[in-house]
């Protein structure tokens, strides 16, 4: 078992990326990016990367993640509004929050396949929307809830300012990166791991083969559905901010799209869409006003030239 | 009490049938060939612009028998050039294609006909109430429903009479059988499509005489078209028709008791359906 | 396995490339050219894209116009000024985002921004945090200059209950006192509402009845019958955009107009100029308006944009304007681009009369930062006039500080860095 982990752990594609995303801090200004971007990135790859180990890996699509990005967020949010000025309580209620939605959600739809998931999870999404919408007076409505921001951490006698410098605030965020990628990525190279690919395959077969598919399914969902909502708190904290429209089907939508343009049949591919959409939209709306139509015809290239995304992209020109 | 029920029903009625023009484009689309065309908001909202645009010289109903052509037409040309490579593969690639497509035309939208509302003039024939009483039963609502009924009508006489139409059926339920009985499928998708864009451009004319004509018009109204054709499954068109419909009435219904809800009851009214009978109330085992 | 696949730059190098060269014939957002010394820069951050695009272009027509002229008469302290547009695509993560990369990147001097009620408190919050001044040219919220108030944070348009203190009076004397409320579902339209309310009850009138409709409602009809059942004075519609534009197209289909009086708080033109002629209807308040006889400087100004953008100032044109101006004035006259000093100054500064364009005085009030600048109640007129553009009729003006709330009432406690 141990000697499992530490292949799984090690391998040298792996020890590249942590290298890139650990020294990120040096040679960030320099190649005109900003820590306020590389963070952006990476919790919407966390939220990607989490929305993938159910679509690429168990070949289920959901398309209402932001609901539970949102519950995340505000869970956060109100919890050091409300409650303690914590970070780290903020973030435990958000995954709780999204986490038990997601639980209680499961069961009621793990029958559903194709479209008709993906709709009743849009459905669900939009109600959580509308919740959070018009309990204004808990969470501010349209206006967003404010008025919180991310306290330092106490730890160990020491202090780590994690609201003022935000290149503190980067490396909290990859540690919470490494900890979920981590513990999803052991869990893919698990049995539990091929049996979600088996059921990604050939549903009907899995079942024969004596998987109770819809178990499977359910834990992937919870698994998914709170690692997005530990980006969502994440999010909350960044931006000290949370807005309804985290919950609205379009930002699902965003989140797939990155999902599916990095790779979704890779681990890191959702990452790489991340930063590539996010990146792009940032450089680009810099530049021009039709940013929409730049991203636009990106997509459609993507879809059309590269639908295996840029990783699956440059996985089969390696195999040719 | 029961004469507001009755305002509200009838006016939900009205609405739905709205969206059912719009529903009705998507599942010919979906049915045929497998794709979730997001843009179809996109080609509504261009629909109406152009309607906006032409009427100056053809006038409102000149405007409104172009219009939707010249939309058909551009559907024609994005179909082979875009649309056409995707069909076999995953659905999810439509979905995301297409949705690239509607940034594309909103923002082309916005470059061309500005981010400012334009206003689109409704003859004044339509602009009246019937009556004092009926006040909510404009002329341009009853004509609306004019409109709809007689593209359905049409569409429904099509697919049941026509050869093209005969072809569209056999090939939503056989595509393969029907290729090789010698039916130029290319040609048959192309026509397809172009009908579906065709009643997205209809769709968008009347939206633009009842609505704001604004670039985002088309992302607003996708989502509960896309609701109308769940909620009745996949694969029937009649059933799409019966989802616009009824998603029309329970949001009518729904202001009545409780307003605030009156836009996530078509949400709330799907997720029971389909958490009850996950195929949509009428859907088919084996589609999508 | 080899790791080189990974990071193949080649063909994202290559797609960027493409874009970029793709971008140059296609509009792109204000950045002037700066020549000289470092320049001063104002970032400004606005929903280019989205349903308030229409409102956020006005604004940064204004915005452009107010730093070229300030350009012109030799810059701010002798520094050129430099105007940093950024999208934030109605979204409050990118307006946080761009807010950031224009103050750690760009090191602005001020920041301007959001037309969305919501990206504008989170604006403020960043703003403050930072130490960077912030004006906010087109969010309503009362929370701006109410309860979430920044000593960095002021604003130039008006609050809700400035709006309702200004028309509610005008409309319970000219159609009666028992109204109905078509009230948009957001923070927004409750403000106007509970605003609208205290008018009417201070002077004796009665609700009818209440319509809370969800944003992005297309179809009023339900709402519109409840309305008409309730046989009340005046229709009071209060939302915005395009729920504005559906709503008021829908009255007048229904006939509505004939029977009931309509009003209602905020207009704009650009909302006017939205509808069809025979849905121009209603009694509002506009927070500016370009057709002013006897104002001084009104008149350069609408040639001015007219020659530039080829249309009519809107409220919005000023609201960006004024935004800058109040910067480069501030500043010019501080010889300072220190924070705390500028708004300090502007604490009860008062803009000269070719900017504030309106016969009351204007100047930012101490306790809140609110602008107290003058409500133009009126009512829509279908037809405007030789322009086209003249579509609202001006029947009184409403002094800021008159209709304002005394600043006890907002909410707003400012506290000051050590």
């Amino acid at each position: 078992m141990r000697r499992f982990l530490l292949q799984q752990l090690f391998r040298p594609h792996l020890i590249v990326i942590w290298l890139f995303l650990l020294s990120m801090p040096i040679w960030l200004t320099a190649v005109g990016g900003y820590y306020s971007l590389v963070t952006q990135v990476l919790i919407l790859g966390l939220a990607a990367t989490a929305l993938n180990f159910l679509l690429g890996f168990t070949g289920v699509l959901s398309f209402g993640h932001a609901a539970y990005f949102g519950l995340g967020a505000y869970g956060c949010g109100l919890t050091i509004k409300y409650l303690a000025p914590s970070s780290t309580l903020g973030l435990l209620v958000g995954v709780v929050v999204g986490t038990v939605a997601a639980a209680i959600i499961g069961p009621l739809i793990v029958r559903l396949r194709g479209v008709y998931f993906a709709m009743v999870t849009i459905a669900f999404g939009q109600v959580f929307y509308f919740i959070v919408f018009r309990w204004n007076s808990v969470t501010g409505g349209d206006d967003g809830l404010g008025g919180f921001e991310r306290h330092p951490i106490e730890v160990v006698g020491m202090t780590i300012d994690i609201a003022h410098n935000q290149m503190l605030f980067y490396y909290f965020s990859l540690l919470f990166f490494a900890l979920a990628a981590g513990a999803m990525g052991i869990l893919l190279a698990s049995p539990m791991g091929r049996a979600q690919l088996a059921i990604r395959e050939n549903e009907r077969r899995a079942r024969f083969l004596g998987l109770v598919i819809e178990r499977h399914i359910w834990l992937a969902w919870v698994i998914s559905c709170g690692v997005t909502s530990l980006a969502g708190a994440l999010y909350a904290l960044l931006n000290n901010f949370a807005d309804p429209r985290l919950l609205y089907w379009a930002f699902s939508g965003e989140l797939v799209i990155m999902t599916v343009l990095g790779g979704m049949r890779s681990f890191w591919g959702p990452l790489l869409g991340a930063a590539l959409f996010v990146v792009l939209r940032d450089t680009i709306s810099s530049h021009t006003e039709n940013w929409m139509s730049f991203i636009g015809l990106f997509f459609v290239l993507v879809v059309l030239f590269f639908p295996r995304g840029i990783l699956g992209m440059l996985r089969r020109k390696k195999e040719a | 009490m029961t004469q507001l029920i009755l305002f509200n029903l009838l006016n939900g009625l009205i609405i739905g049938a709205f969206y059912a023009l719009m529903a009705l484009g998507l599942s010919l689309i979906l049915n045929l060939s497998g794709v979730i065309n997001f843009s179809h908001g996109g080609f509504l909202t261009l629909g109406g612009y152009l309607a906006f645009t032409i009427e100056p010289w053809v006038g409102f109903w000149g405007a409104l028998l172009i219009a939707p052509v010249l939309t058909a037409a551009l559907g024609c040309v994005i179909e082979p050039l875009l649309i056409r490579r995707l069909y076999g593969r995953d659905p999810l690639y439509s979905l995301l294609l297409t949705f690239g497509l509607a940034f594309i035309f909103e923002d082309l939208t916005r470059l061309t006909w500005g981010a400012q509302g334009l206003p689109l003039t409704v003859p004044a024939v339509l602009a009246q109430p019937l009556s004092p009483t009926l006040f909510f039963l404009t002329g341009y609502r009853l004509f609306m429903v004019a409109v709809v009924a007689t593209a359905v009508i049409a569409l429904f006489l099509v697919l049941r009479y026509t050869r093209l139409g005969l072809r569209i059926r056999a090939g939503t339920f056989d595509l393969e059988t029907v290729s090789v009985l010698g039916v130029n499928i290319r040609v048959l998708r192309l026509m397809n499509f172009g009908l579906g864009i065709y009643l997205a451009g209809l769709a968008g004319v009347l939206a633009a005489g009842m609505l704001g004509l604004q670039p985002t018009l088309g992302g607003s109204l996708i989502m509960p078209s896309f609701v109308a054709i769940i909620v009745v499954g996949l694969g029937s068109l009649p059933g799409t028709l019966v989802g616009g419909l009824l998603i029309g009435t329970a949001t009518g219904l729904t202001t009545i008791v409780f307003p605030s809800a009156s836009e996530v009851v078509i949400y709330v009214i799907m997720g029971l359906v389909l958490m009850i009978r996950p195929r949509g109330l009428l859907g088919e085992e084996g589609r999508l | 396995m080899p790791t080189s696949h990974l990071w193949k730059p080649s063909r994202r190098t290559l797609l960027k490339a493409g874009l970029a060269a793709g971008a140059l014939p296609i509009a792109a957002p204000y950045i002037s050219k700066a020549v000289g010394d470092t320049p001063v820069r104002i970032g400004m951050v606005d929903p280019i894209t989205g349903i308030y695009a229409a409102l956020s272009k006005n604004e940064i027509e204004g915005a452009k116009l107010a730093v070229d002229e300030i350009n012109a008469k030799g810059g701010i302290i002798g520094r050129p000024v430099e105007l940093l547009v950024e999208d934030s695509a109605n979204d409050v993560g990118t307006g946080v985002q761009k807010a950031r990369k224009l103050i750690d990147g760009s090191q602005i001097n001020l920041l301007i921004g959001d037309v969305n009620s919501a990206i504008a408190l989170a604006l403020g919050q960043v703003a403050n945090e930072k130490g960077v001044l912030h004006i906010v040219s087109g969010g309503h919220t009362d929370a701006v200059t109410g309860k979430q108030c920044h000593w960095t944070t002021f604003r130039v348009c008006n609050t809700t209950r400035m709006e309702t203190n200004a028309v509610g009076g005008v409309v319970a004397n000219k159609f009666g006192k028992n109204w109905y409320f078509i009230t948009a579902d957001y923070a927004f339209g409750h403000t106007l509402q509970s605003g609208m309310e205290t008018v009417l009850k201070s002077v004796g009138g009665a609700v009818a009845g209440t319509a809370l409709c969800p944003i992005g409602t297309t179809d009023f009809s339900a709402y519109l019958i409840q309305a008409q059942a309730a046989h009340p004075d005046a229709i009071i519609v209060l939302n915005a955009g395009q729920d504005n534009v559906n709503s008021l197209k829908q009255i007048v289909q229904f006939g509505i107009d004939k029977q009931i009086h309509v009003a209602g708080a905020q207009q704009e033109l650009e909302v006017l100029e939205a509808l069809p002629p025979e849905a121009r209807i209603g009694t509002w308040v506009f927070e500016w308006y370009w057709k002013q006889p006897g104002v001084a400087g009104v008149e350069a100004f609408v040639d001015t944009v007219k020659k530039r953008t080829g249309k009519v100032p809107t409220a919005r044109t000023w609201f960006g304007y004024t935004s800058a101006h109040t910067y480069g004035l501030i500043a010019n006259q501080e010889k300072t681009l220190e924070p705390v000093k500028l708004a300090r100054a502007l604490q009860g500064f008062t803009l000269p009369p070719e900017i504030a364009l309106q016969p009351n005085k204007a100047y930012y009030r101490a306790e809140d930062h609110q602008l107290m600048t003058s409500l133009y109640v009126g009512h829509a007129k279908p037809e405007g006039g030789d322009s086209g553009e003249d579509l609202f009729e001006v029947e009184k003006v409403v002094a800021g500080d008159k209709a304002a709330p005394p600043p006890s009432e907002t909410g707003c406690k400012l506290t000051w860095p050590a």
